[in-house]
Formats: C-alpha cells, sequence, structure tokens
C-alpha cells in the first residue's frame, strides 16, 4: 500500500481531496493512484439526489447528512454546480446549505462542477465517488446539478435515487413522461407547503398506481416535506424521508436488487474506461497528425461515408495495439 | 504542465452579514474561468479553514466589513497551518484601515483589496501569484 493509499483509507481528508483535484484536473499521476484504492471501494451506499434548479437538494441532502450522523454513519456528499460553457469557471454554491457540517470530522463534503458534462454530474464524479469509498464513508450522498427531464447519469452511480419534486411545474401530463419520473426510488415534494403540493402528491399517486408492479417489486414511496423555517415538522417529515431511504436500501440488500445494480454500474465503468483507453488516444493521434481534418474534409465533400472511414480506422489501431 | 483549473473560495467570516461585494467576486471569479466554491457569511474562521481543506482550493478570499479583520483574518492563515495546508493562499478585502495592512501582511495575508480596486486587478493578481501545486516541486 503506498502512502497516499494509506492515508486516504484511513479517512485523511487533505489527501484525498487533492486526489479528487487530480482526477478533476485528469493529471496523469492521478490514474494510477486510483487503481491502488478501487480494491478498497463498494462498501458504501450511494444515494443519488436530483431535481431541478432551486427544488432543495442542497437544503435537502444538508438535512439528511444531520440524520445519517445522529445514527453514526460517516458522510461523504458530492455536490455538482454547472460550469459556465462561455468561460469554464463555476459557482459551487452547494455548501452554502450545509455550513453546520463544515466542522464535523465525520463529513467530507466537496463540490463539482460539471466541467462540459451532460448527464448532471461532472466527469471525475464516478472517481471521486471512489475516492470516498476508500475512505470508508458509510454513506455517499451525490447531489446532481438542477436538471430536466433526462440528464439521468445518477443512475449508474447511485444504489438510490431520490428525486426532488416541487409543486407548481405542470400538470399529470408530465409525471407520465419518461425520464426523470421513472429512476425514483423514494420521491420527495419539496416545498409542500406551497399550493399545488396536494395536486402533486394525487398525481404522483395515480402514477405509481397505474405502473404494473411485479411481486416483491418495490414501489416509491412519496415523502412531503414543508416550510424549512418551521424547524419541527421539516425535521420530523426529513428524518422520515431518511427512513424510507433506509427502507429501500434494506430492499435492494435483501431483493438482491443491490448486486443487480452494482452489476450495472460495473458495467458503465468498464465502457467508460474503454473510451478513454481507446477512442481517446486514437482521437488525439489523428488530431495531432491532421488525418482527422483530412479524413473531415473527404466526409465533408461527400468523397468517403463517416461509417467505412471509422471501421477502417479502428481496424488499424485496433491492429497496432496488439503488437 | 496540464491545464490545472484555478479554484478559489470567497468566504466571510464573523457577523458581517453584508456580501454584495463577496457576490460580485465570486460572479467576477467565475468569469474569469475560476471554479468558486462561494460560503456565503457568517462562518467562523474553523468552518472557513475545514472547507478549504475539504475543497482543495488555491486560494482563500476572506471579506470582512464589520472591522474584526484583525482576529479572523489571521486565525484562518493559523488554522491551515495547522492541518498542514500552509499551501493555500490567503487574501483578505472589506472595509481595512490602511495602519492595519503590515500587520495582517505579518500574520501571512498575502494580498489586500480595499474599495476601489478594479476587478481586474484582483484576477490579474490571483492569475500570477497562484502557484497551482504542480509548480511547488
Amino acid at each position: 500500500m503506498t502512502e497516499t493509499t494509506a492515508k486516504i483509507c484511513a479517512g485523511d481528508i487533505r489527501s484525498a481531496s487533492r486526489l479528487i483535484r487530480d482526477l478533476e484536473d485528469r493529471i496523469p499521476e492521478a490514474r494510477p493512484r486510483l487503481k491502488q484504492l478501487f480494491q478498497y471501494t463498494g462498501k458504501s451506499f450511494i444515494i443519488g439526489i436530483t431535481g431541478a434548479p432551486g427544488a432543495g437538494k442542497s437544503t435537502l441532502t444538508d438535512a439528511l447528512i444531520t440524520e445519517f450522523r445522529k445514527q453514526n454513519k460517516t458522510v461523504g456528499v458530492l455536490a455538482v454546480d454547472p460550469t459556465s460553457p462561455f468561460s469554464g469557471g463555476a459557482i459551487l454554491g452547494d455548501r452554502v446549505r450545509m455550513l453546520k457540517h463544515a466542522e464535523d470530522e465525520g463529513v467530507f463534503i466537496r463540490s463539482l462542477a460539471t466541467r462540459g458534462a451532460l448527464g448532471g454530474l461532472s466527469q471525475a464524479a464516478g472517481d471521486a465517488i471512489h475516492v470516498m469509498e476508500a475512505m470508508g464513508k458509510n454513506v455517499i450522498l451525490v447531489e446532481t446539478v438542477g436538471i430536466g427531464q433526462q440528464e439521468l447519469d445518477i443512475i449508474h452511480h447511485a444504489h438510490s435515487v431520490i428525486v426532488v419534486l416541487v409543486p407548481g411545474m405542470g400538470d399529470e401530463i408530465q409525471t407520465m413522461k419518461a425520464g426523470i419520473m421513472e429512476i425514483a426510488d423514494v420521491f420527495a415534494i419539496n416545498k409542500a407547503d406551497r399550493p399545488g403540493a396536494k395536486q402533486l402528491q394525487t398525481e404522483l399517486t395515480g402514477l405509481l398506481a397505474a405502473s404494473p408492479l411485479t411481486p416483491g417489486a418495490w414501489k416509491p414511496p412519496i415523502v412531503s416535506i414543508g416550510n424549512l423555517y418551521e424547524p419541527a415538522a421539516f425535521a420530523e417529515q426529513t428524518a422520515e424521508l431518511a427512513r424510507k431511504i433506509s427502507d429501500h436500501h434494506a430492499h435492494l440488500l435483501a431483493s438482491g436488487q443491490l448486486s443487480h445494480r452494482m452489476e450495472r454500474q460495473a458495467l458503465i465503468e468498464i465502457s467508460d474506461a474503454l473510451k478513454s483507453c481507446i477512442l481517446d488516444p486514437l482521437l488525439r493521434e489523428l488530431t495531432d497528425s491532421g488525418e482527422l481534418k483530412r479524413i473531415a474534409q473527404k466526409v465533408k465533400n461527400r468523397e468517403a461515408d463517416p461509417y467505412t472511414e471509422a471501421e477502417a480506422l479502428a481496424r488499424r489501431f485496433l491492429k497496432s495495439g496488439e503488437k | 504542465m496540464s491545464a490545472r483549473k484555478i479554484r478559489v473560495m470567497v468566504a466571510k467570516p464573523g457577523l458581517d452579514g453584508h456580501d454584495r461585494g463577496a457576490r460580485i467576486l465570486a460572479r467576477c471569479f467565475r468569469d474569469a474561468g475560476f471554479e468558486v466554491i462561494y460560503t456565503g457569511c457568517h462562518q467562523t474562521p474553523e468552518q472557513v479553514a475545514a472547507a478549504a481543506i475539504q475543497e482543495d482550493v488555491d486560494l482563500v478570499g476572506l471579506s470582512c466589513l464589520s472591522g474584526a479583520h484583525r482576529i479572523l483574518f489571521p486565525r484562518v492563515v493559523e488554522l491551515l497551518k495547522e492541518k498542514n495546508a500552509s499551501d493555500i493562499t490567503v487574501i483578505g478585502g472589506g472595509i481595512i484601515p490602511e495602519q492595519d495592512f503590515q500587520m495582517l501582511y505579518d500574520a501571512g495575508i498575502k494580498a489586500i483589496f480595499t474599495p476601489g480596486a478594479s476587478l481586474d486587478s484582483i484576477v490579474d493578481w490571483i492569475r500570477a501569484s497562484i502557484q497551482t501545486r504542480d509548480e511547488h516541486h
């Protein structure tokens, strides 16, 4: 075990946050370190929190940290916010809602910028989850950017997905659509003190009642959460949310679904890794040599088709890789 | 050198709740291409230092308009040092009388920007002064 690996496995925040930074910045030395860590990962319960911008994801994440800390669980949080398509900069403001945990040694909160990723997470999110797993965090909360209907990469990383909805976002046709409404393991209706919350609850209940259920399948519960400034009720409602999440965890374990989801996650990770070790170097080489540009010209002038060109390139590169 | 993204944190320690300036700075840093961790008002120096380490920032910008900078700013530097993170640069801004500058520099604050400082001058200072980690070794 190298020094960095040992430190991260012992829970050292400084080493972990630095490795996450290196992974985000794609520093070549970071990948071997992640490889060494990998054997110590896979034991944390990973919870995704997703929903529209301003729905209250960070506030609920904060409340969930409190709940899991009451159970003496160590918590990692990854909070993703968008990168500017113009400047490349980002405002990472999710921590503002989680300040009270800043000094708790059992909580490690790290903000990530999307850096161009379109699925609601950042490219390094999966790697950052692994770093937190190796630290031995019992629970890892992954908060996506504010999403629309189908930025759903969170399902490739989380064991349980919490979809946070707020009243007033559309009629029941919206709840029937594919995408975000399908991925919830638990629904949270946030800001439920606002007009339209009852209607949303009714529509959601209707949606779930109309979904075909196989025997023993999980039926996503709906938890309504009202005004943050009525602290006693808010605490009770967020505790209920935490209980439903724990129920889902128990269901995943008992039904074998957890292992199924982890396998799905492994498949995605392999395919991502393949892309980064086949496609990225190939594209880099073709770009550097100018060949990509020449082929693009040919395709543009309709002297060649992209499929034949790609097949020829793939054959050539896969052969040269065998040597 | 790889394309390291500059990460900075903007924080307001202490009881001062006037964060218009800090917010303008955060947006200005965003537009300069930095990743900005914005942590808002009413924080203890302990919270600021812990967050800076968890976020692995290159620089912490402290804003204080209440007059408590003589206590709060040096404390952040001290805590970072205690946590073996003195490579994180700390700068300050706000209503800071000139006679306090030397005291703050001596305490490890690397730069002070007061009302009238242009946004560009702050961004330029950061670009010129930040050593991302790879340049250390």
